[in-house]
């Protein structure tokens, strides 16, 4: 940090190795990606408010709403979303149940991880699939 | 063998720490995900099912009395949860002491700002004053 005050010696005190000297790990992605996934939800929550205030103004404001989610970018959005959603959600309940002092051992910590991005990847795919047989019916 | 322990008998009681909030913050972090568990798988369903739909459906699937209730309840538990995520982001990230704050009390607003204009918006459905 800039601030920081300078030692009698002059020479800047020391600090701890930062992010860039370790290795990639799934464990750190992970958590980062909890993180990052839950900042894009909360960003998703403002739209769902404008979608219902939308619906309140009536059908004018609404069609203006619909047909920015059936757009291109309206569809990558709600794409990033969906997996954001899905993705916080099962890494979610994979920290409630470490906070109940289960499954912190390394290999159940690798295992939980990989279980919560294959079920991210098919649960996005399948609400998807539903989404568009939906749309068809 | 126990650590030395120099905090007053009242402080240990209180438990509070440092920070003065104790657990309460990660307490209520908990809570307000184990609500959204079921609520947000409930509302994806819902989405899903209203996957291009018009004005008159979506508005008809909302003042339903059941998803009236628990929109209003999900939208109190994301806001809620949300800012108490974000709220930590900004600790974490932003080290200029005015700015931190300032944005805390923006996030926070907003997110009350937030559920409170969804919650009205669905009410005004729910009481059938959309055309």
């Amino acid at each position: 940090m800039s601030s920081e005050p300078a030692r009698a010696s002059g020479r800047p005190r020391p600090l701890s190795p930062h992010l860039q000297v370790y290795r990639w790990q799934l464990t750190s992605t992970l958590s980062i990606l909890h993180r990052a996934t839950g900042v894009a939800l909360a960003v998703g929550a403002v739209l769902w408010v404008w979608w219902l205030l939308a619906l309140a103004a009536g059908p004018n404001a609404f069609a203006v709403v619909n047909s920015f989610w059936g757009s291109v970018l309206g569809r990558i959005l709600l794409f990033g979303w969906t997996f954001s959603f899905f993705y916080h959600f099962a890494n979610g309940i994979r920290h409630l149940w470490w906070d109940t002092g289960y499954g912190l051992d390394l290999p159940s910590v690798y295992r939980s991880g990989w279980m919560v991005i294959a079920f991210s990847a098919v649960a996005t795919l399948l609400a998807w699939v539903l989404g568009y047989v939906v749309r068809g019916a | 063998m126990s650590r030395p322990d120099s905090r007053t008998a009242l402080a240990r009681v209180r438990g509070l720490g440092t920070a003065r909030s104790g657990v309460q913050h990660w307490w209520v972090q908990r809570l307000t995900a184990i609500a959204l568990l079921p609520l947000s798988i409930w509302w994806v369903a819902g989405m899903i099912a209203l996957t291009g739909a018009e004005h008159n459906e979506a508005a008809a699937w909302v003042a339903r009395p059941l998803n009236a209730t628990l929109s209003i309840i999900t939208l109190a538990m994301v806001f809620h949860h949300g800012q108490l995520g974000l709220q930590v982001v900004i600790e974490d990230y932003v080290h200029h002491e005015g700015a931190k704050i300032a944005l805390l009390i923006m996030v926070k607003l907003l997110a009350g700002v937030l559920a409170l204009a969804g919650a009205l918006a669905v009410l005004r459905l729910m009481l059938g004053a959309v055309a």
